[in-house]
């Protein structure tokens, strides 16, 4: 077993998906010749050469139609796009094209198509590149969200994605780019169900993403104090596996959500409403922790103030798992 | 329901008097749709394609299976000429449960796969890049296959559009983009949305061949696409073809377009009917004879009156179907 970074297992997942699908090919600027503005596609294109690791025009609209295009003629796209920021460029592709396309055909038409990208806050990115704007693709029926948290859930996730059949946005937190850990083999899971990596008693803490390394990080402190933190990695954040968090919610009758993106609609405020909808009748507490309702400024102390730290998400807990319940 | 395919008359043969037939067709459901509509069995709006059916006719003629096309929001010409049951496609826009997708998708984004129409499209302009990415993906199969992009001159002034000319341009793919030029963005005349008559000269910002086509010459509509297809086929890149063409209806059936066009100008159309201009140059070279022309039209109602009458029994979809398809299942979800 291999220590990887994030961003080396998700290049070895590349190589070895290419390796085992012809219908994998690869769309994106700068993926090629220069192997990706983040260094996940190096190497690709001299193995596997330029008809299928494709450098594009800067064209985030022509980039992703034209990976709807291929996958409906029987290929199996994975496009880069540069920053998430970006994508937003060609939502009409994303929103209107690719997530309606299953559905508007009355199931007859499938579209295996994987969108990467990055998000995440810094550094020194300023406000048009550091955006985590998955909170604004929640209410598109047909579109898949996965976050991987690790190395590992990159790997199996990733090849997840390009195995389905709908078109799937797979953000990697650029924070966790360059994390290291053992890639082990990961009980196997649906790509869109959520995974328990620990269990509690006292409070449930939903995270994705960055956001799952601090929870587990500050619920390994807050043990010390006997306050137990049951945290659930959500892996998809569209769909949400709402069975996975209401039985848990049921169970320990806290739940805190982080969140990477801007308080405010999105994720955190979707999961409350799952527990204060689903969990009744033990009413549980519910109680986000999220980004600053902000844009994120360039100067980096203004920056560093947009994410919850790690004091803050300790704080969080522990707050809640000792406030009363009505 | 299931529809033993019955294509429209003489799909894949591709005789003068067969292509007439075909324009015919088109011309017929898309008035037998007004009518339907008119009676409230039509859930949404009809866009009929009435006046432009030289254009989706003569490019099909030239096109062979495993092509494919990219329609716009008014595809019941592309959808025929690719081979799409009038049956089927008529039930569709009905919203019924026989259609080509169940009557999830109506008039703005049917498709049939299997006809290599891959879809019609309620956003201007939308279509063009996924018809560059088909033409991508046919070329990484390794096939020879072309596909074709349809859209208005107001598509033209989309940033797909730009975008999908030059990917495809730069990427050498085997394409045509065919621009159905009906001077009018809805309501908006074209020398008030862009400042050149023929978009054809756009090509030549992408290092692409841009030509003009009197689209509504059938004759001249294939002769153009005709090398374009050899072009795309052999590898050496897409072609813009500009083809002027009149749209005789309004935008969609509750526009009389007389806000922004006289009477007048909708009936100096008629002067350049595809259909009729086909009809006398055959009847001319004594191919065609007024008999036959009547049998031809006679057989061609009868197929569309068979198609209302089959699409409407076809019934609606059950309240379940609602919940259906939303995401394609996998043995990954």
């Amino acid at each position: 077993m291999s220590a990887l970074t994030f961003q080396q297992a998700l290049r070895a997942t590349h190589f070895d998906l290419m390796a085992e699908d012809p219908r994998v090919f690869i769309i994106g600027e700068d993926v090629g010749v220069l192997g990706g503005a983040f260094g996940v596609t190096e190497g690709l294109l001299k193995r596997f050469g330029p008809e299928r690791v494709r450098d594009a025009p800067i064209s985030e609209t022509a980039i992703i139609g034209a990976a709807i295009g291929a996958a409906l003629v029987g290929m199996r796209p994975i496009c880069e796009m540069q920053f998430v920021d970006f994508l937003f460029v060609a939502l009409d592709q994303l929103l209107h094209q690719a997530a309606l396309a299953h559905y508007a055909s009355g199931g007859a038409n499938a579209l295996p198509l994987v969108i990467r990208a990055n998000y995440g806050v810094g550094p020194g990115s300023g406000p048009q590149d550091s955006g985590t704007l998955y909170g604004a693709l929640l209410q598109f029926p047909g579109l898949t969200v996965l976050i991987p948290s690790s190395p590992a859930e990159a790997a199996c996730l990733l090849r997840q994605a390009v195995r389905d059949p709908n078109p799937v946005l797979f953000l990697e937190p650029r924070e966790l780019y360059r994390t290291i850990d053992l890639v082990p083999k990961l009980p196997a899971l649906p790509m869109t169900s959520a995974r328990v990596l620990r269990r509690g008693d006292h409070l449930t803490c939903v995270a994705a993403g960055s956001m799952v390394r601090k929870a587990l990080a500050a619920a390994d402190r807050l043990e010390a104090e006997s306050i137990a933190v049951e945290v659930i990695d959500l892996r998809c954040v569209m769909p949400l596996d709402a069975a996975t968090i209401i039985d848990s919610a049921a169970r320990t009758g806290r739940v805190l959500v982080l969140d990477e993106a801007p308080r405010g609609g999105g994720m955190a405020a979707e999961v409350v409403a799952l527990v204060a909808e689903g969990a009744s009748p033990h009413r549980p507490l519910a109680r986000r922790l999220t980004a600053a309702p902000t844009p994120v400024a360039y100067a980096p102390h203004l920056a560093a103030t947009t994410l919850p730290d790690a004091a803050a998400i300790e704080a969080a807990m522990r707050e809640l798992a000792r406030e009363p319940r009505p | 329901m299931n529809a033993q395919a019955e294509r429209p008359p003489n799909t894949q043969a591709n005789s003068d008097v067969e292509l007439l037939g075909r324009m015919l067709l088109v011309r017929r459901l898309d008035e037998r749709l007004l009518a339907l509509q008119k009676q409230k069995l039509v859930p949404g709006h009809t866009s009929p394609y009435v006046g432009q059916e030289a254009i989706a006719v003569g490019v099909a003629a030239e096109l062979s299976p495993g092509d494919v096309v990219a329609s716009h929001h008014r595809p019941t010409g592309h959808a025929l000429a690719a081979g799409l049951d009038p049956r089927r496609l008529l039930a569709e826009l009905m919203g019924r449960e026989g259609g080509y997708c169940r009557g999830k998708a109506g008039k703005h984004q049917v498709s049939s796969l299997e006809h290599g129409f891959l879809g019609a499209n309620g956003v201007v302009g939308g279509g063009i890049p996924i018809a560059v990415g088909a033409a991508l993906g046919l070329r990484l199969r390794g096939t020879d296959r072309v596909a074709v992009a349809y859209f208005g001159d107001g598509a033209s002034n989309t940033g797909a559009f730009h975008e999908a000319l030059n990917l495809a341009a730069v990427w050498d793919l085997p394409l045509l983009f065919v621009c159905e030029n009906n001077g009018y963005a809805f309501s908006t005349r074209q020398q008030d949305h862009q400042r050149i008559r023929d978009i054809a000269e756009r090509g030549a910002g992408y290092g692409m061949p841009g030509q003009v086509v009197n689209g509504n010459d059938i004759d001249a509509v294939r002769a153009a696409a005709r090398p374009a297809v050899a072009r795309a086929r052999a590898g050496d890149g897409p072609t813009l073809l500009d083809m002027k063409t009149h749209r005789w209806y309004g935008q969609y059936d509750a526009d009389d377009s007389l806000a922004y066009r006289t009477q007048l100008e909708i009936d100096s159309y008629k002067a350049h009917c595809p259909i009729e201009t086909c009809r006398a140059r055959l009847a001319a070279r004594a191919e065609l004879s007024a008999e036959a022309f009547e049998t031809l039209a006679g057989e061609i109602q009868a197929t569309i009156e068979r198609a209302v009458e089959w699409a409407t029994a076809s019934p609606a979809s059950p309240l379940s179907e609602r919940d259906w398809h939303v995401y394609a299942d996998s043995d990954v979800r």
